[in-house]
């Protein structure tokens, strides 16, 4: 037993039909649950009111803008080392998902920033390194459907996101010297002293745990349709047929 | 590796079009940002170190697509994979002919074109600096681009999507240390980022550039 037997794609077909549900069934639960609890059940800020519940919206999926990023890079290194379709499939089917998560952070900041900051958008670290990951991640996506064979594409897309992960960490740097920020600082820290309130603290894990479920689910479900699609090709291939 | 500096210095000078091109276009830019903005001398001379970089960043993406089209349309990138010469070495020659035919020039001509935007007399020196130290990270990184898409029907669209991301460091920096210089400020930094920029882009781009064009050719 070993994490590679999953790279056979019919194994994974058959692991990730067997766990959908309960990743389905968890997402929504968390994501119920959290966002109730968040929603209805906790205080106003003293000093931002109700806009402080976008928290819960905010900061998941911020969380996930970058990991499904980190994801992608993974599978990439797996792909390129160790020849894994399954793996380059997976890193495609992460990115339009991690470029959503990327939008609703943008958006979700956007609104809360309109009532606090006075502004919809401003030119803030946080934000700009942001808007710049979701331009890499449309590069991404945009390298992988203009490459009609398969492997060259997974092996560019892989290139790109290793050079890529580079470039947007130095962005990152460089944004952070371009210009003073806004933002707050990090409402969650392993340390516990920076964290935000109990009382926001709580149903924010929930709600984290439901996007991290919900990015899972989504992933392993899209991976599924590309193995699909993949087989679907093959076959028209050998029956002659013009893809 | 000399050689094919030679050929390709020669085809971008006689074949027209490559050399002179971007320098017309670094100069229309120019010339279209004041009608643009208006020609208030104050206004033009805190933008000129922006603007000089954009169009000089713009002039470099340009003659992109060109890089390694040409030589994949008539099949000399096969003899170039082929040859005893390793590709990631023919790759940063490229760069470095890209570099000499777009971005030398374009170094030499900003310090004009700030005297079209009023920028203060200190400022040329920082500006031809910031220029001459970025610009080859612009051709490095340009050259992974056009490696990545050289195979491609719609390259050059997606060419821009998806280098321009990638020069976002480079820009900062470079547009940072001609705007500090201008308005005599400290230097060191962007300048020591902007140079650490360039050689390690220098370093280690060229052989992610043969990597994808390998996978290009295959």
């Amino acid at each position: 037993m070993s994490l590679w037997q999953y790279a056979n794609p019919r194994k994974f077909l058959a692991t990730s039909e067997r766990v959908l549900p309960a990743l389905w069934a968890g997402a929504v639960l968390c994501l119920l649950v959290g966002l109730t609890w968040g929603f209805a059940f906790t205080p106003d800020d003293y000093r931002q009111g109700s806009t402080v519940k976008i928290i819960y919206l905010h900061v998941p999926s911020a969380l996930m803008a970058i990991n499904a990023w980190l994801m992608m890079l993974v599978a990439s290194l797996v792909w390129l080392v160790r020849r894994h379709h399954v793996s380059a499939l997976a890193a495609r089917a992460a990115a339009p998902v991690g470029a959503t998560m990327t939008v609703i952070a943008l958006a979700t900041g956007a609104i809360w920033g309109q009532p606090m900051w006075g502004t919809w958008w401003a030119w803030d670290p946080r934000l700009t390194s942001f808007l710049i990951l979701f331009l890499f991640y449309l590069g991404y996506i945009a390298l992988w459907s203009s490459i009609d064979q398969p492997d060259t594409a997974a092996d560019l897309t892989s290139v790109l996101c290793l050079v890529g992960s580079v470039f947007a960490i130095l962005s990152r740097y460089a944004v952070n010297f371009w210009n003073q920020g806004l933002h707050q600082g990090a409402s969650l820290s392993l340390d516990k002293e920076e964290n935000v309130a109990d009382v926001f603290y709580h149903p924010l894990l929930i709600c984290i745990a439901g996007f991290v479920l919900l990015f899972l689910a989504l992933v392993l479900y899209r991976t599924g349709t590309e193995i699909r699609a993949r087989r679907i090709r093959a076959l028209l291939l050998r029956q002659g047929a013009e893809v | 590796m000399r050689a094919l500096l030679k050929r390709d210095l020669t085809l971008a000078l006689r074949a027209g079009g490559g050399f002179g091109l971007g320098l017309a276009f670094f100069l229309i830019v120019t010339v279209m940002v004041p009608f643009a903005i208006g020609p208030q001398p104050e206004l033009l001379a805190r933008i000129a170190p922006g603007v000089l970089w954009i169009g000089a960043l713009l002039a470099c993406l340009l003659s992109l697509d060109r890089l390694l089209a040409l030589d994949w349309e008539d099949g000399s990138l096969d003899l170039l994979a082929t040859a005893p010469l390793p590709l990631e070495t023919a790759m940063a020659t490229k760069a470095l002919a890209h570099w000499l035919t777009t971005g030398l020039p374009l170094t030499v001509a900003a310090p004009l074109l700030g005297v079209l935007l009023h920028l203060p007399a200190p400022g040329h020196l920082w500006l031809t600096l910031s220029l001459a130290l970025g610009t080859p990270a612009l051709s490095m990184i340009g050259t992974f681009g056009a490696a990545l898409t050289v195979g491609l029907k719609r390259g050059g669209l997606l060419l821009s999507l998806l280098v321009l991301p990638l020069y976002v460091p480079t820009l900062i920096f470079g547009a940072e240390l001609a705007r500090r210089g201008a308005e005599g400020l400290a230097t060191q930094t962007p300048m020591l980022m902007l140079a650490g920029l360039t050689l390690g882009t220098c370093a280690l781009l060229p052989f992610a550039s043969a990597a994808a064009l390998r996978i290009s050719l295959r």
